[in-house]
């Protein structure tokens, strides 16, 4: 392994005088396909608008390709968990998937022709690019998720940090998102906030447990116990034709 | 009917009429897709404030009246920004407090006795070229700001962190909007009126959205719209003796909810539709 991509030490975060991410520390390397599980109201969400310089820590020390956050953020590709923001707002496919490639200069109020053809580019990628006249209200739940997640693509991403990108989606859809994250696994970091651990299985490398701690697991494995965290419930662990391996329990709980 | 257009003062009025509807287009479809009437609102309300100031210090107009609300709307951004969930309560104080200082201060001038009707409905029958040559300076600034931020102001209002991730100044722009609108609406008093501003910034962009897929558009058929409504507006004014600015707004809010009907009607077809199948 080399150089981190995202480094975190000591990082503590409070929302309104709560506690919502204690003594977190987190490294992920390059190329990794990291799921981060968690009950909701964990800090997940929360630790990815650290990770993007959208937030800021209280305490600790965020690096990402050794810098501070805000400074790289155009390196980051990032999918919202919210893909249904402001539904009526009067926009194209396209002209969402653009704004993946604003600049700033003086030239910022025109796209040029290497802009649409990427962003053309990006919607065939995700298999999208027959709607990209559409406005973005016309589409399903999944369209919409994959016309998001051309959009963080055309920023042509080193990192790629989605937020629950299969929250609105059938079983189906699911699959074939992630398909499209291990085809982009070859190049970029992926970083895949999810409740679904199972139907993610079988593309993850690492685990990320975040309640409040945040617990890595170096090798992808998938434990009774990380399931239970994912769904809040007992599950039985269920995989087709995986041995299960069993990870150590956290340190100090 | 077309001799009416030999007065110089209904050629004004037209003039007035389709520069304020190109202001109104562009910075009203702001206002609707960042859902900020309210604000829109309460700027034009405290403006007021401001028009009191002039008269009351012997101030240019302008420099009073756009002083102070640039002021306020300036306050009233910063608001919104620091304190999202309670942004409303405190618009409304400056709203009404803006409203109050006005009318406190011009009962304090001496001598003088402002028609407070005039500046909430306005009297477009009345611009005179001078009133023109602004409203078409306000008209071009705005319309070249817009040009230059027009990527940067169509992401942040549709997705502000997205924005901000790619570099946008975020921050900056929302301030640059908020002055943007107090500069139109402090251009536009004078000549419609508070009650017009806020009826002209809202409804025409609230039907356009319904039917258009990029910013542009909106602020297009939004701008075809308020002329068409102003110029319905007078010509009925005209025939029917009655006081233009709210004749206009009749206008407007007659066709605000006919769309809304029509609309309706669509979806009721539509759903219709797909139970059939």
């Amino acid at each position: 392994m080399d150089k981190p991509v995202i480094d975190i030490k000591n990082l503590w975060f409070s929302f309104n005088g709560e506690q919502v991410l204690k003594d977190v520390n987190f490294t992920l390397y390059h190329k990794e396909f990291l799921a981060m599980i968690g009950p909701n109201g964990g800090g997940k969400t929360t630790l990815l608008k650290l990770m993007l310089g959208l937030l800021k820590a209280d305490r600790g020390e965020i690096r990402v390709f050794g810098r501070p956050p805000r400074q790289v953020a155009r390196r980051i590709g990032y999918v919202p968990q919210n893909i249904h923001i402001n539904k009526n707002f009067p926009i194209s496919v396209l002209d969402v998937v653009l704004m993946g490639r604003l600049r700033s200069g003086i030239s910022r109020s025109h796209y040029k022709k290497d802009d649409l053809i990427a962003a053309q580019a990006a919607l065939g990628k995700v298999e999208m690019e027959q709607f990209n006249n559409r406005h973005i209200d016309e589409l399903s739940g999944g369209q919409r998720q994959r016309v998001f997640i051309a959009r963080a693509l055309v920023t042509d991403p080193e990192i790629l940090i989605l937020d629950e990108p299969t929250a609105s989606i059938d079983a189906k859809g699911q699959a074939q998102i992630y398909t499209i994250l291990k085809a982009l696994n070859e190049k970029v970091t992926i970083l895949v906030v999810s409740h679904d651990l199972l139907a993610l299985s079988s593309y993850i490398k690492s685990v990320a447990c975040v309640n409040r701690r945040v617990h890595f697991h170096g090798a992808a494995e998938v434990t009774g116990e990380m399931l239970e965290m994912a769904y809040q419930c007992p599950v039985e662990l269920i995989a087709h034709g995986l041995p299960h391996r069993v990870l150590h329990s956290h340190n100090g709980d | 009917m077309l001799e009416v257009l030999q007065f110089e003062f209904m050629k004004n009025a037209l003039m007035a009429g389709l520069l304020t509807s190109i202001i109104c287009g562009i910075i009203g479809t702001f206002v609707v897709v960042n859902r900020i009437a309210f604000l829109a609102g309460g700027i034009a309300h405290a403006a007021y404030g401001g028009i009191g100031i002039a008269f009351f210090f012997g101030l240019p107009y302008i420099v009073g009246t756009l002083g102070f609300t640039l002021f306020a709307a300036l306050i009233m951004a910063a608001v919104t920004l620091k304190a999202r969930d309670r942004a409303d309560t405190f618009i409304g104080v400056l709203w009404a407090g803006g409203m109050a200082l006005g009318v406190l201060l011009l009962d304090l001038t001496p001598g003088y006795n402002v028609d407070l009707m005039s500046y909430l409905f306005g009297s477009i029958l009345a611009v005179t070229k001078s009133d023109l040559w602004q409203m078409l300076t306000v008209c071009l600034s705005v319309g070249l700001i817009v040009l230059f931020f027009y990527n940067d102001f169509l992401a942040m209002s549709y997705d502000e962190e997205f924005a901000r991730l790619r570099g946008v100044p975020v921050k900056g722009l929302y301030f640059l909007i908020i002055g943007m609108i107090a500069l139109s609406i402090v251009m536009i008093i004078r000549v419609v009126g508070l009650i017009l501003v806020i009826a002209l910034l809202t409804i025409p962009p609230y039907i356009a959205e319904k039917y258009v897929r990029s910013l542009s558009m909106m602020m297009l058929i939004s701008t075809l719209l308020c002329c068409m409504f102003t110029i319905v507006g007078l010509w009925l004014s005209y025939i029917f003796n009655l006081t233009s600015g709210s004749t206009i707004i009749m206008v407007a809010v007659s066709a605000f909810f006919i769309s809304f009907l029509v609309q309706y009607l669509k979806s009721r077809c539509l759903y219709a539709k797909a139970i059939g199948n």
